[in-house]
């Protein structure tokens, strides 16, 4: 009884932590019908920026170590993060709905940056090859090499790969590849309640999300930005033509539901200290079933999806073999998707002919 | 039109950048000046330090052996690739060691299951393959051209059972192993079939995988068969975290291992969590013996840090490796593998080497236990 | 006659090629060809699916083990049952049948996993069938990591090879998969698929059995995928489930999509360029798939209808342009 009591509390612990992700991927989706790939790895960026901001001499010595620094880091690689979708947004998903210019000189100029880094090894080599590209990416665009309106949702999904592709190989080059320590910015403590062992960290992930789940769930139905989203997401043409600047609102989607990725990588490295460029694949394949399994592009369904996916998994681990628990998310998904096809909190799908 | 020229300018750039790269790759080894060795090892990935440390220990045996004038009058050139770690990629990183960079002879890998999906390719191809540190017996069955310079797991498991249950004087032990590394699995069996030989029971046998971060199911299902103690035989990432989530389930156990805890990197994710365990190892920095302090002196050197066991084995199988190459007076795979088989008494950083009739060195391990983040020698335990 | 020319010429034309290609290129682009060789057979079958049926299918991954898997277990544990019921053969023909027996072996057990995934596609659609397929995908390649009499997490080795001819036998089945797909296409089969994927209503509408044909499209692909993966188990005589995950079953959209999809002959370039990439990009290390990931976003935003253009896509804005 005390261990079935024990993998209860792992699995709620496991299960928001997967909840946080899902949010982020469900308001992506909900606004746009896009299934972003890169959010994980967002979510990734967002632990390592709280990672080098706690790490760093200056901010140690201000700030000390409290609940209110540790706050601080995250709110700090919040916005961090959400500069990175924002970018991400502008320069991957937004040349295939409007003439954007100078997404050549981006690309071309990280890319130059990266080949910089591989044959110089020295921050000149990269600056200089940034400058190479961006320079052959202006005169492209004036040759008439212009973004082709995106028709379908194919061709933005393999942009969201090559976007995921990249951040994660990214991060291997710019945060290498071994795994890091994230630091104990918060202070640890454990909590037990006779034979169960709670400790702090877990508490404070499930509270956290819980909170941010309501602040999501407000911002999205009571606020004039919150009405704007649901506009565009039921039509982008119609929430075009009431006025609606559909491109900022988009952006401004994109940069909440990053921050929300990096809000559940600080949290998630709280309780997994382990952090390295690859650590959002897994967790975000999960999170992305989740939120299908809450039913996409509903808020709380996210949460409820996570947790429980969580469950199920720390159940399976325990009954069976931790070898299964990846396969549990996606036979707990294709079950309920079998008797409820748009997911446990979804809206009935309309078929219409 | 524009169409046309777009997609023909994408073809011209394509064709630039591919036949950049391929001459930018170094041209395959003249034979008449170099002797062309080639490495491979996980350089990145979590088990990264074992890549590195390996690749420093053979870099010291480089630069040694080309100062003192190459072998048979060439110096000698070492190709390293990185496997990331993973076994697919160690099989396809030295076939194109072999097939394109034409390497006479093959150092790696320290991870079992790398060695057991790379050792085929050397074997078809008559090349000879030393692994520095890879202990599961599986490595050297899968032909005569693989060869290893460490001893073997069933030794391992033996060693660590025998420091359990004579010195520790434990009787209750559960396992945690790594289901998807041939090692942890090996160790694992051979830990279960000694320690139950001398008396003891295990209560609890769970499993991971790598990369796993959340380890907390497994060990709550551990903590209700009260164990003394802990045996997980994998590797030091893991076992970091491991340490780390059995404390803070209040289970106050020792921690048993293998040498896959050897790692600097091992208690900096572990930390305090891991004191008063213990794991089995190739050899301790502060052996004695004038190879061993010689090796430290210049690793320190070169790198600034204490070496750690691998770097000792990588520093070995090199040296093993050019000295086989310097007997057999050729680079023909064929006559440097008849002069490794031969190796006899070779004196090593981590101990005498010798090769026996199935390729493997039978060697002594000593168990070490962390205290305050670092490794203290207990005991040596030798082949029975 | 034309058909039976063509072939017979085909079979001593690979044979040649065969024996001179080793000494042409080196063994290193060897194996890049026979790779880029099974790519094709995975990425053509695929595009059956995707671009053909228009069913969004990214767990391809899963039928390629499922081939792989049971055709190494049948040689592995059945070699000298095998063996015994062929003795009369020398030893080369007795390897032969062992291998095109564990072919036949995959692709059935593969076909059988193509009809598994195709039954619940009828009931969803576009992100949802997706979802679904990559978990199929994924759940396969776990089931995988569990059997320990197939080596599980750590992988499969003793394999026998059977073989030196490789180049000879991907090829081949490369001609026999681009073949069977192109005149599948451009029969009533083929109509039907294409009209599943233009607008599935209106084919039903039409008395298009869409159930029948998508399922059809579902197991011909997978049979196809089991082939490749029988080959590339004999091939590199090692099987690790890390080789099939859905990262893999990514490659293979991005080789359709960047080749065009719908077209046959899109996702042969396609496959050849991804191959060819990422090999060649190796000694570039990590810049290898930084470079890759950059050039692939900008071909999809510069390009998005691929290399070959397209025979049409899955369109929310237009209505499908009438396919050729």
């Amino acid at each position: 009884m005390i261990t079935f009591l024990q993998q209860l509390i792992n699995g709620i612990s496991q299960g928001s932590a997967y909840a946080l992700i899902a949010l982020g991927y469900t308001m992506v989706y909900g606004v746009l019908r896009l299934i972003n790939f890169a959010h994980s790895d967002v979510y990734m960026f967002g632990a390592f920026m709280g990672y080098y901001i706690a790490n760093n001499r200056t901010f140690q010595a201000r700030m000390g170590t409290s609940l209110f620094s540790a706050m601080v880091v995250m709110l700090l690689a919040m916005v961090l993060s959400a500069g990175l979708g924002i970018i991400i947004e502008r320069f991957a998903y937004r040349p295939g709905r409007t003439k954007t210019r100078f997404t050549l000189a981006f690309w071309l100029g990280v890319l130059g940056a990266a080949f910089g880094d591989l044959l110089g090894h020295s921050f000149a080599a990269v600056v200089g090859g940034a400058l190479a590209g961006i320079a052959v990416g202006v005169v492209g665009e004036l040759a008439g090499f212009r973004p082709v309106q995106q028709d379908t949702r194919l061709g933005l999904l393999i942009i969201a790969i090559g976007v995921s592709l990249f951040l994660e190989n990214g991060g291997q080059l710019v945060f290498g590849a071994d795994p890091k320590l994230f630091p104990e910015i918060l202070p640890s403590k454990s909590l037990n309640i006779g034979p169960l062992n709670l400790d702090s960290p877990k508490l404070i992930v499930l509270g956290v999300s819980i909170v941010l789940m309501i602040l999501l769930n407000v911002v999205v139905n009571y606020t004039k930005t919150g009405k704007a989203m649901r506009a565009v997401s039921f039509n982008v043409d119609a929430a075009k033509l009431m006025g609606i600047n559909t491109d900022r609102i988009i952006a401004a989607t994109f940069a909440m539901g990053s921050a929300l990725a990096a809000a559940g990588g600080i949290l998630v490295s709280l309780l997994y200290p382990k952090i390295e460029p690859l650590m959002g694949v897994n967790p975000g394949l999960k999170a992305f079933v989740a939120a299908v399994l809450g039913g996409i592009g509903n808020i709380p369904g996210a949460m409820v999806g996570g947790l429980v996916l969580g469950m199920a998994e720390v159940m399976a681990v325990w009954l069976g073999s931790s070898t299964y628990r990846d396969a549990i998310a996606f036979v707990v998904l294709i079950l309920i998707l079998l008797f409820k096809p748009e997911g446990i909190m979804g809206k009935g799908l309309v078929e219409k002919v | 039109m524009k169409h046309t020229i777009r997609f023909v300018l994408l073809a011209l750039c394509s064709v630039l950048v591919l036949a950049a790269c391929n001459g930018g790759t170094p041209e395959t080894a003249t034979p008449a000046t170099e002797i062309v060795i080639g490495e491979y090892g996980s350089l990145t990935g979590s088990t990264a330090t074992f890549g590195i440390s390996t690749k420093n220990g053979i870099d010291i045996a480089v630069d040694e052996i080309n100062k003192a004038g190459g072998i048979l009058g060439k110096k000698v050139r070492v190709i390293v690739e990185d496997d990331q770690g993973k076994a697919e990629e160690a099989q396809t990183v030295v076939t194109k060691l072999i097939t394109k960079d034409k390497v006479v002879a093959l150092l790696g890998e320290v991870a079992s299951s790398n060695s057991i999906a790379a050792a085929p390719v050397a074997q078809q191809n008559m090349i000879p393959m030393i692994s520095p540190s890879s202990t599961n017996p599986e490595v050297t069955r899968k032909g005569d051209y693989i060869f290893r310079v460490c001893f073997l797991d069933p030794f391992q498991g033996y060693v660590m059972a025998t420091f359990a249950s004579k010195t520790l004087k434990l009787t209750k032990v559960a396992v945690f192993r790594e289901i998807s590394s041939d090692y942890s699995v090996g160790l694992a069996n051979a830990f279960i079939e000694n320690f139950k030989k001398m008396g003891g029971s295990i209560v609890a046998d769970e499993s991971y995988n790598k990369g796993d971060t959340d380890f907390n199911a497994q060990l709550t299902s551990i903590k209700a068969k009260a164990p003394q103690a802990i045996f997980v035989p994998g590797y030091y990432t893991e076992v970091g975290l491991i340490a780390r989530q059995t404390k803070k389930q209040g289970l106050n156990v020792p921690l048993l291992g293998g040498d896959g805890w050897d790692s600097p990197k091992l208690t900096e994710v572990g930390g305090k969590d891991l004191d008063g365990s213990f794991f089995s190892n190739h050899y301790a920095v502060e052996d004695p013996s004038p190879a061993a302090q010689k090796f430290l002196a210049a690793y320190k050197e070169r790198f600034s840090t204490v070496p750690d066991a691998l770097g000792g084995l990588g520093y070995d199988s090199a040296m093993v490796l050019f000295d086989a190459i310097k007997r057999a007076g050729s680079t023909e795979g064929m006559k440097i593998r008849d002069a490794i088989a031969q190796t006899k008494g070779f004196g090593g950083v981590t101990g005498t080497i010798t090769l026996n009739a199935e390729r493997n060195a039978d060697k002594p391990a000593v168990v070490l236990e962390i205290k305050e983040g670092k490794f203290i020698f207990r005991e040596t335990i030798s082949p029975q | 006659m034309r058909k039976a020319i063509f072939w017979i010429a085909a079979v001593l034309i690979l044979a040649g090629l065969q024996t001179q290609l080793v000494g042409w290129i080196g063994a290193y682009y060897y194996k890049i060809v026979i790779l880029a060789g099974i790519n094709i057979i995975l990425a053509v079958s695929l595009n059956l699916i995707n671009g053909i049926t228009g069913q969004f299918s990214i767990g391809h991954a899963g039928f390629y083990a499922i081939g792989a898997y049971t055709s190494a277990s049948l040689v592995h544990y059945g070699e000298s049952a095998i063996r015994g019921t062929v003795a009369f053969l020398p030893r080369f023909g007795q390897d032969t049948v062992l291998l095109l027996l564990g072919i036949l072996v995959a692709a059935i057990a593969a076909g059988l996993a193509g009809v598994a995934v195709g039954i619940p596609s009828l009931r969803l659609r576009g992100d949802y069938l997706a979802i679904v397929t990559l978990g199929f995908g994924e759940i396969i390649r776990v089931l995988i990591l569990n059997i320990d009499a197939i080596g599980g997490a750590r992988g499969f080795s003793d394999i026998p090879p059977l073989s030196n001819f490789f180049f000879f036998w991907v090829f081949l089945f490369v001609l026999m998969t681009v073949g069977t797909i192109h005149n599948l296409v451009n029969s009533s089969y083929g109509r039907a698929f294409i009209s599943i994927r233009d607008d599935e209503i209106a084919a039903e509408a039409m008395g298009v059995d869409t159930t029948r044909f998508k399922v059809l499209s579902f197991v011909i692909s997978s049979m196809f995928a089991g082939i490749g993966g029988s080959l590339f188990g004999h091939y590199t005589a090692y099987l690790n489930p890390n080789s099939f995950t859905f990262v893999t079953s990514f490659y293979l959209i991005i080789m359709i999509v960047v080749g065009g999809l719908g077209s046959i002959g899109g996702s042969i370039l396609g496959a050849i360029l991804v191959t060819v990439i990422l090999e060649a990009f190796r000694s570039l290390s990590e810049f290898r798939l930084v470079g890759f990931s950059i050039l692939l976003v900008l071909v999809m935003i510069y390009r998005p209808q691929g290399l070959m253009g397209s025979r049409g896509m899955f369109k929310f804005k237009r209505r499908a342009a009438v396919a050729k």
